[in-house]
Protein backbone atom coordinates (compact mmCIF):
# COMPACT_ATOMS: atom_id res chain seq x y z
CA UNK A 1 0.00 0.00 0.00
CA UNK A 2 0.92 3.34 -0.65
CA UNK A 3 2.64 6.05 1.71
CA UNK A 4 2.02 9.68 1.90
CA UNK A 5 4.43 11.87 3.80
CA UNK A 6 3.34 14.39 5.82
CA UNK A 7 6.73 17.12 7.36
CA UNK A 8 5.50 18.77 9.93
CA UNK A 9 8.79 19.53 11.34
CA UNK A 10 9.11 22.79 13.58
CA UNK A 11 5.38 23.38 13.90
CA UNK A 12 3.83 23.09 17.10
CA UNK A 13 0.33 22.54 19.08
CA UNK A 14 -2.13 22.56 16.74
CA UNK A 15 -0.86 22.64 13.75
CA UNK A 16 0.32 19.21 13.22
CA UNK A 17 -2.62 17.18 13.62
CA UNK A 18 -4.57 20.17 11.49
CA UNK A 19 -2.21 19.24 8.74
CA UNK A 20 -2.69 15.51 9.30
CA UNK A 21 -6.38 16.01 9.02
CA UNK A 22 -6.30 17.78 5.66
CA UNK A 23 -3.13 15.39 4.34
CA UNK A 24 -5.19 12.27 5.64
CA UNK A 25 -8.16 13.56 3.06
CA UNK A 26 -6.59 12.79 0.28
CA UNK A 27 -5.07 8.87 1.28
CA UNK A 28 -6.95 6.24 0.48
CA UNK A 29 -8.86 3.73 2.67
CA UNK A 30 -6.20 1.20 3.73
CA UNK A 31 -3.19 3.52 2.40
CA UNK A 32 -0.62 5.04 5.29
CA UNK A 33 0.05 8.88 5.96
CA UNK A 34 3.21 9.13 7.62
CA UNK A 35 3.46 12.46 9.99
CA UNK A 36 7.14 13.69 10.70
CA UNK A 37 6.88 16.33 13.44
CA UNK A 38 9.56 17.69 16.30
CA UNK A 39 6.79 18.47 18.43
CA UNK A 40 6.87 16.28 21.73
CA UNK A 41 3.42 16.92 22.51
CA UNK A 42 2.24 15.66 19.20
CA UNK A 43 3.37 11.52 21.01
CA UNK A 44 -0.39 12.15 22.71
CA UNK A 45 -1.99 13.92 20.36
CA UNK A 46 -1.70 11.32 17.76
CA UNK A 47 -2.83 8.74 19.81
CA UNK A 48 -6.04 10.77 20.65
CA UNK A 49 -6.47 12.17 17.20
CA UNK A 50 -6.61 8.29 15.78
CA UNK A 51 -8.94 7.70 18.66
CA UNK A 52 -11.11 9.64 18.13
CA UNK A 53 -11.30 10.06 14.40
CA UNK A 54 -11.46 5.66 13.70
CA UNK A 55 -8.28 5.80 12.20
CA UNK A 56 -5.56 3.46 12.99
CA UNK A 57 -1.94 4.52 14.65
CA UNK A 58 0.10 1.29 13.47
CA UNK A 59 3.46 2.73 14.71
CA UNK A 60 5.27 5.98 15.87
CA UNK A 61 8.79 5.81 16.59
CA UNK A 62 11.36 8.82 17.90
CA UNK A 63 14.97 9.54 16.14
CA UNK A 64 17.06 12.47 17.43
CA UNK A 65 13.90 14.76 18.00
CA UNK A 66 11.72 13.64 15.26
CA UNK A 67 8.70 11.38 15.61
CA UNK A 68 7.64 9.79 13.28
CA UNK A 69 3.82 8.45 13.14
CA UNK A 70 2.63 5.68 10.76
CA UNK A 71 -1.73 6.48 10.35
CA UNK A 72 -3.35 3.81 8.48
CA UNK A 73 -6.63 5.37 7.30
CA UNK A 74 -9.99 3.51 7.82
CA UNK A 75 -13.57 4.32 6.08
CA UNK B 1 -21.92 15.26 10.36
CA UNK B 2 -24.95 13.51 11.62
CA UNK B 3 -24.81 11.78 15.14
CA UNK B 4 -21.60 13.56 15.17
CA UNK B 5 -20.26 14.50 18.67
CA UNK B 6 -20.17 18.87 19.21
CA UNK B 7 -18.72 21.08 21.34
CA UNK B 8 -19.58 25.20 22.03
CA UNK B 9 -17.61 27.87 23.21
CA UNK B 10 -18.30 31.43 24.70
CA UNK B 11 -15.71 33.63 23.59
CA UNK B 12 -15.35 36.61 25.55
CA UNK B 13 -11.81 37.98 25.58
CA UNK B 14 -9.93 39.46 22.25
CA UNK B 15 -6.77 39.76 23.52
CA UNK B 16 -3.75 37.89 21.36
CA UNK B 17 -2.84 35.51 23.92
CA UNK B 18 -6.62 34.72 24.53
CA UNK B 19 -7.53 34.50 20.92
CA UNK B 20 -5.57 31.67 21.09
CA UNK B 21 -7.41 28.34 23.36
CA UNK B 22 -10.96 28.97 21.37
CA UNK B 23 -8.94 29.44 17.40
CA UNK B 24 -7.08 25.76 18.28
CA UNK B 25 -9.48 24.04 20.01
CA UNK B 26 -12.44 24.79 17.68
CA UNK B 27 -10.29 23.70 14.95
CA UNK B 28 -8.44 21.16 16.64
CA UNK B 29 -12.23 19.55 17.65
CA UNK B 30 -13.25 20.27 14.17
CA UNK B 31 -10.22 18.58 12.97
CA UNK B 32 -11.78 14.88 14.79
CA UNK B 33 -15.17 15.01 13.17
CA UNK B 34 -17.03 17.53 15.87
CA UNK B 35 -19.38 20.00 15.26
CA UNK B 36 -18.25 23.09 16.43
CA UNK B 37 -20.15 26.46 17.28
CA UNK B 38 -18.35 30.11 18.60
CA UNK B 39 -20.14 32.23 20.53
CA UNK B 40 -18.16 35.74 20.33
CA UNK B 41 -19.70 38.09 23.28
CA UNK B 42 -17.71 41.79 24.83
CA UNK B 43 -13.75 41.46 23.83
CA UNK B 44 -14.11 38.36 21.87
CA UNK B 45 -16.03 40.49 18.93
CA UNK B 46 -12.58 42.13 18.20
CA UNK B 47 -11.33 38.38 17.15
CA UNK B 48 -14.08 38.27 13.95
CA UNK B 49 -13.26 41.74 12.61
CA UNK B 50 -11.94 42.00 9.06
CA UNK B 51 -8.38 43.15 9.95
CA UNK B 52 -7.01 41.45 13.41
CA UNK B 53 -4.37 43.90 15.73
CA UNK B 54 -4.52 41.72 18.49
CA UNK B 55 -2.52 43.39 21.44
CA UNK B 56 -1.22 41.65 24.52
CA UNK B 57 -0.18 43.44 27.82
CA UNK B 58 1.37 42.87 31.08
CA UNK B 59 -0.71 45.03 33.14
CA UNK B 60 -2.53 42.93 35.81
CA UNK B 61 -1.22 40.13 34.48
CA UNK B 62 1.00 38.76 37.18
CA UNK B 63 1.51 35.34 35.91
CA UNK B 64 3.15 36.74 32.55
CA UNK B 65 7.21 35.32 32.37
CA UNK B 66 8.63 36.13 28.87
CA UNK B 67 11.80 34.29 28.36
CA UNK B 68 14.95 36.63 28.13
CA UNK B 69 18.82 35.98 27.89
CA UNK B 70 17.96 32.45 29.92
CA UNK B 71 15.78 34.05 32.52
CA UNK B 72 11.98 34.44 32.84
CA UNK B 73 11.57 38.15 33.08
CA UNK B 74 8.23 39.16 34.62
CA UNK B 75 7.03 42.91 33.84
CA UNK B 76 6.10 45.18 37.14
CA UNK B 77 2.73 46.86 36.75
CA UNK B 78 4.50 50.21 36.97
CA UNK B 79 7.01 49.47 34.76
CA UNK B 80 4.04 48.16 32.18
CA UNK B 81 2.67 51.02 32.62
CA UNK B 82 4.52 53.03 30.50
CA UNK B 83 4.10 54.47 27.19
CA UNK B 84 5.39 51.61 24.40
CA UNK B 85 5.33 48.96 26.64
CA UNK B 86 1.84 47.26 25.20
CA UNK B 87 3.38 47.85 22.05
CA UNK B 88 7.19 46.21 22.78
CA UNK B 89 5.11 43.21 24.68
CA UNK B 90 3.08 42.45 21.65
CA UNK B 91 6.16 42.44 19.30
CA UNK B 92 8.20 39.94 22.03
CA UNK B 93 4.65 38.02 21.90
CA UNK B 94 4.75 37.93 18.20
CA UNK B 95 8.27 37.01 17.59
CA UNK B 96 8.19 33.95 20.16
CA UNK B 97 5.10 32.96 18.51
CA UNK B 98 7.33 32.70 14.92
CA UNK B 99 10.01 31.44 16.44
CA UNK B 100 8.15 28.52 17.91
CA UNK B 101 6.30 27.52 14.90
CA UNK B 102 2.95 28.57 16.56
CA UNK B 103 0.27 29.01 14.26
CA UNK B 104 -0.86 32.91 13.96
CA UNK B 105 -4.42 33.84 15.02
CA UNK B 106 -5.26 34.79 11.06
CA UNK B 107 -3.90 31.05 10.33
CA UNK B 108 -5.99 29.55 12.94
CA UNK B 109 -8.86 31.66 12.07
CA UNK B 110 -9.01 31.04 8.63
CA UNK B 111 -8.80 27.32 9.56
CA UNK B 112 -11.59 27.75 11.78
CA UNK B 113 -14.09 29.06 8.68
CA UNK B 114 -12.64 26.17 6.02
CA UNK B 115 -13.48 23.45 9.01
CA UNK B 116 -16.97 25.15 8.98
CA UNK B 117 -16.88 25.98 12.01
CA UNK B 118 -20.51 28.22 13.32
CA UNK B 119 -19.04 31.39 14.31
CA UNK B 120 -22.01 33.30 16.09
CA UNK B 121 -21.61 37.07 16.96
CA UNK B 122 -23.38 38.70 19.89
CA UNK B 123 -25.68 41.08 17.71
CA UNK B 124 -26.56 42.94 21.72
CA UNK B 125 -22.11 43.55 22.13
CA UNK B 126 -22.46 44.59 17.97
CA UNK B 127 -24.90 46.88 19.40
CA UNK B 128 -23.11 48.21 22.54
CA UNK B 129 -19.72 48.64 21.31
CA UNK B 130 -20.60 49.80 17.83
CA UNK B 131 -19.27 47.64 15.90
CA UNK B 132 -20.69 47.19 12.17
CA UNK B 133 -21.22 43.99 9.86
CA UNK B 134 -18.98 45.77 7.60
CA UNK B 135 -15.98 45.28 9.61
CA UNK B 136 -16.97 42.07 10.78
CA UNK B 137 -16.28 38.84 8.36
CA UNK B 138 -18.43 37.40 6.09
CA UNK B 139 -20.72 34.45 7.16
CA UNK B 140 -21.31 35.47 10.45
CA UNK B 141 -24.09 34.82 12.23
CA UNK B 142 -25.65 37.69 14.37
CA UNK B 143 -27.63 36.61 17.27
CA UNK B 144 -27.97 36.01 21.34
CA UNK B 145 -28.53 34.48 24.23
CA UNK B 146 -31.23 32.33 23.45
CA UNK B 147 -29.87 31.03 20.16
CA UNK B 148 -26.61 30.00 21.73
CA UNK B 149 -28.66 27.87 24.78
CA UNK B 150 -30.48 26.03 22.29
CA UNK B 151 -27.22 25.23 20.87
CA UNK B 152 -25.75 24.58 23.90
CA UNK B 153 -28.29 21.87 25.16
CA UNK B 154 -27.34 20.26 22.41
CA UNK B 155 -23.36 20.12 23.16
CA UNK B 156 -21.12 17.37 24.36
CA UNK B 157 -19.05 19.99 25.17
CA UNK B 158 -19.77 23.98 26.93
CA UNK B 159 -16.94 25.76 27.51
CA UNK B 160 -15.98 29.39 28.18
CA UNK B 161 -13.18 31.61 27.79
Amino acid sequence: MSVTVLDVKGLNCPLPILRAKKAIKDVASGATLQVMATDPGSVKDFEAFCRQTGNDLVSWNENAGVYTFNIKKNG
Amino acid sequence: MENAKSMSMIVTKGTLDWAYPPFILATTAASMGLNVTLFFTFYGLTLLKKKLDLKVTTLGNAAMEMPMMGMHIAMPNLVGAMPGMDAMATGMMKNLIKKKGVASIEELREMAQEAEVRMIACQMTMDLFEYKPEEMLDGLEYAGAATYIENATKSDINLFI
